[in-house]
């Protein structure tokens, strides 16, 4: 299980996440899927709609945008391989929250932030049984692994 | 019959199907239709108390079925109900 990812497109999610602080940033992977493997080809950010009180600890896209994001997707013959998000001062690993709203099929590539600077990612995907994530590795493509 | 949209993630359950076609009255018969057809999608949308999990958000026609009459909105032979997650987290 692995998900692949250009360096410049994990640059583009730890900029993301660093732009965010201290409050969470999130968006999606675009990218294609196949039996083969997962790959991610472009990110599309997007609003947190979180109560912004809690915007420092949650996010939450609207689900408007994930249903025009679905269809623009079909039209250009991409899918949406998966969600990435930042863990302000936390580590990129899933907690209860993100369990109870995941999703299977979803790559989850959450990312680290630490005053205000992206320290790693890792990615994960829900198990059929909804009660735990499995970290898938991340390959990155055209680059160095330096920013992982 | 009406015509049911899912979500990529949950295609899958679905003979990988991106529309399904359902003979229902209503929101909540399509829902026990289609998790009848597709067992294996029933945990995904509803929790161990048979309540829908709250990421799941029912449009018909593009309108939040909240905005109207929840599970006993009734669907018409052309309706489109679209099944779209809401999606969040966080630490």
């Amino acid at each position: 299980m692995t998900l692949e990812i250009p360096s410049d497109v994990l640059r583009q999610i730890h900029a993301h996440g660093e732009a965010s602080y201290p409050l969470e940033g999130a968006g999606l992977l675009l990218g294609r899927a196949s039996p083969a493997g997962r790959k991610v080809l472009e990110l599309l950010p997007l609003a947190n709609d979180f109560e912004p009180d809690q915007r420092h600890r949650r996010y939450r896209l609207d689900p408007l945008d994930l249903m025009q994001a679905e269809d623009e997707a079909d039209e250009r013959g991409l899918d949406i391989v998966g969600i990435f998000h930042s863990h302000p001062d936390h580590p990129p690993e899933p907690s209860d929250y993100d369990l109870e709203w995941s999703l299977p099929f979803y790559s989850y590539v959450i990312t680290s932030v630490y005053t205000g600077k992206a320290e790693g990612s890792r990615s994960w995907r829900l198990e059929q049984d909804r009660r735990v994530f499995q970290e898938e590795e991340i390959i990155l493509t055209e680059g160095s692994k330096e920013n992982q | 019959m009406s015509v049911l949209r899912m979500p990529t993630p949950l295609r899958s359950y679905v003979d990988d199907q991106k529309e399904i076609e359902i003979n229902a009255a209503s929101v909540s018969e399509a829902l026990q239709e289609l998790t009848g057809r597709y067992p294996q999608l029933k945990r995904h949308l509803f929790d161990d108390s048979n309540q829908l999990r709250p990421f799941v958000n029912l449009f018909l026609n593009g309108e939040d079925v909240r905005n109207l009459q929840g599970a006993d909105t009734p669907l018409t032979e052309s309706d489109i109900l679209m099944i779209v997650p809401s999606i969040a987290g966080g630490w």
